[in-house]
């Protein structure tokens, strides 16, 4: 069969190529995408995951906005030398509620997927400032203006409503909110509930009190809420590391 | 468009295309080199192997798990093993690295901390792993050399210790954290009330003031208006039960007194921390986040920076 066969009949056959292409490339599309259809669980069933506060989704935005991404991953892979530096390695449900999510893949700075709680919120507002006062050999870049920017809270409302509709369970009704009561306690519900989006970012910002400053809820609240609270979500103590394993 | 030659083959040349171009132009039609097909073959048989170690295809709700197998052990101490995935060589080598660790860290939990200090191989171990610690979780603030920051985060390596240098008090530090607290007095007290303060706690380090400021903010540090030695002491020693600063030495962590050319600065820049109070001295908890062995570890390394107590 293959022994009058040469290569020359597909290249000078447009349709032929065409269809033998597409086949080839099907190939990998039905490997990689089709079993995600039949796989009951692609996710582990961990506890405390929970979408993020107005606040600290308002600091993701800017987290985005600036680029931290280009620089900085929020994915600690399953290697020792990174389990040694950064923490436990990333699970996919700690992400379940990013949209988009900020794995990245290019680490210039440090892995941040467990950055919560290492660092004083001091530390955070001086470093973001100016990151060599604080690590001299830092090339990062300074972010002074994000202390003296008024974060717009104006649209958080409707940001959150966005984030709804791909999935996140924010609530805006009673029912909704009902639901999250059960899912993320009584405090935490609340603090999801889309009404009341723009005095719980206020709120959060003048307990929190991120930036030093209790006048105002500049952009640097916001940011230095979201770092604080990445990776801290699960408690790694209370999930036996087999399961993990067993679950691949 | 290239015009096509009828005549593929010349006589004596290689085999073309038959495309011409420019009259003269034409294109080789040559096998590919052989050591660049007899590479794609390899990696045929490359990956067939590989289906074979590894994870491979995705069979029905699962996957072919592969015939590679990596081992560890479990919660109940047996040796179990299962197919090969990250997250099982993860656990595996963290098994054998701490296996390789664990005479050097039952020893350390064992011993007391002077014990450790004064071991040799102990000693030089927590040198080296306690360097590494350090860097990655401590350099942050404190700097790769532990010499801290004037104006933001103590120094370690000088014998000065805000909250006791003993090395269990070392060890409660990293452990729980600490939160250094100081109000503010812009609203109680004068401008000319904390300018004399001022005056006063430079001259309990040695500083050459004005004795007349000096002497009314003595008293103003024993009234019960500031109440100044309620938290730094009669003497303004400073308690370390709560982590207030020692006014009496040399070292300063907030005001950068060491760093200001004149008598005028220095009053200036220890009058804003009197007046702003401090409330953002925070040290983070590291209970959880390392092992209680690791924080032995950096106990002892902290320990060394500056001498301890």
């Amino acid at each position: 069969m293959f022994k009058n066969f040469k290569h020359e009949k597909i290249e000078t056959n447009a349709g032929l190529l065409l269809v033998l292409t597409m086949l080839a490339v099907s190939v990998g599309g039905l490997v990689e995408i089709a079993p995600l259809f039949f796989i009951k669980d692609t996710m582990e069933k961990v506890d405390g995951v929970r979408p993020y506060t107005p606040l600290e989704q308002r600091g993701r935005d800017i987290y985005i906005r600036e680029g931290c991404y280009t620089c900085h991953s929020q994915m600690i892979r399953p290697f020792r030398d990174e389990q040694l530096r950064y923490g436990h390695y990333s699970l996919a449900a700690e992400s379940k509620y990013d949209h988009p999510f900020q794995w990245g893949s290019k680490r210039t700075g440090p892995d941040l997927a467990r950055v919560g709680g290492k660092y004083s919120n001091e530390w955070h507002v001086q470093h973001m400032i100016n990151p060599k006062s604080v690590v001299p050999e830092s090339v990062m870049p300074n972010y002074p203006w994000l202390m003296e920017t008024k974060l717009d809270i104006s649209d958080v409302g409707d940001r959150m409503r966005a984030l709804r509709r791909v999935g996140v369970p924010y609530s805006s009704n009673q029912e909704e909110l009902d639901r999250n009561i059960e899912r993320f306690g009584e405090d935490m519900a609340r603090m999801l509930h889309i009404p009341d989006a723009q005095k719980n970012l206020v709120k959060q910002a003048q307990e929190g009190n991120y930036d030093g400053d209790r006048s105002s809820v500049s952009e640097m609240d916001a940011l230095v809420a979201y770092l604080q609270m990445l990776g801290t979500l699960v408690d790694f103590s209370k999930i036996d590391p087999e399961e993990l394993v067993k679950f691949r | 468009m290239a015009d096509t030659n009828p005549s593929q083959t010349h006589a004596s040349g290689p085999q073309t295309t038959g495309h011409v171009w420019d009259g003269d132009l034409q294109e080789y039609n040559n096998p590919l080199p052989a050591w660049w097909t007899w590479t794609f073959y390899a990696t045929i048989v490359f990956a067939l192997v590989y289906w074979v170690v590894y994870p491979s295809w995705p069979v029905g709700k699962g996957f072919l798990p592969g015939i590679g197998k990596i081992s560890y052990v479990n919660a109940e101490g047996e040796v179990e093993s299962w197919h090969w995935n990250t997250r099982a060589k993860l656990l595996n080598e963290m098994q054998a690295a701490a296996d390789a660790q664990k005479p050097y860290f039952d020893r350390i939990a064992d011993l007391s901390y002077d014990q450790i200090a004064h071991d040799p191989e102990l000693n030089s171990f927590v040198v080296s792993a306690g360097k590494v610690l350090f860097a990655d979780n401590c350099a942050a603030c404190h700097q790769a050399g532990g010499q801290g920051k004037i104006g933001s985060y103590p120094n370690l390596a000088d014998d000065d210790w805000l909250y006791g240098g003993t090395f269990e008090e070392i060890n409660e530090t990293l452990n729980k954290g600490r939160r250094g607290y100081m109000p503010g007095y812009a609203e109680a007290l004068a401008a000319n009330e904390i300018d004399a303060l001022a005056h006063y706690v430079l001259s309990l380090s040695g500083d050459s003031v004005d004795a007349a400021k000096a002497a009314e903010g003595k008293a103003l540090f024993h009234s019960h208006k500031a109440a100044c030695y309620y938290c730094h002491g009669d003497d303004g020693k400073g308690r370390k039960d709560i982590g207030s600063a020692n006014l009496t030495d040399q070292v300063w962590l907030w005001a950068d007194v060491p760093g200001a050319a004149d008598i005028g600065t220095r009053a200036a820049r220890v009058r804003q921390v009197i007046a702003g109070g401090l409330s953002r001295g925070v040290m983070p908890a590291w209970e959880g986040r390392l092992s209680p062995e690791q924080i032995k570890v950096l106990t002892v390394y902290v320990h060394e920076l500056g001498g301890g107590q």
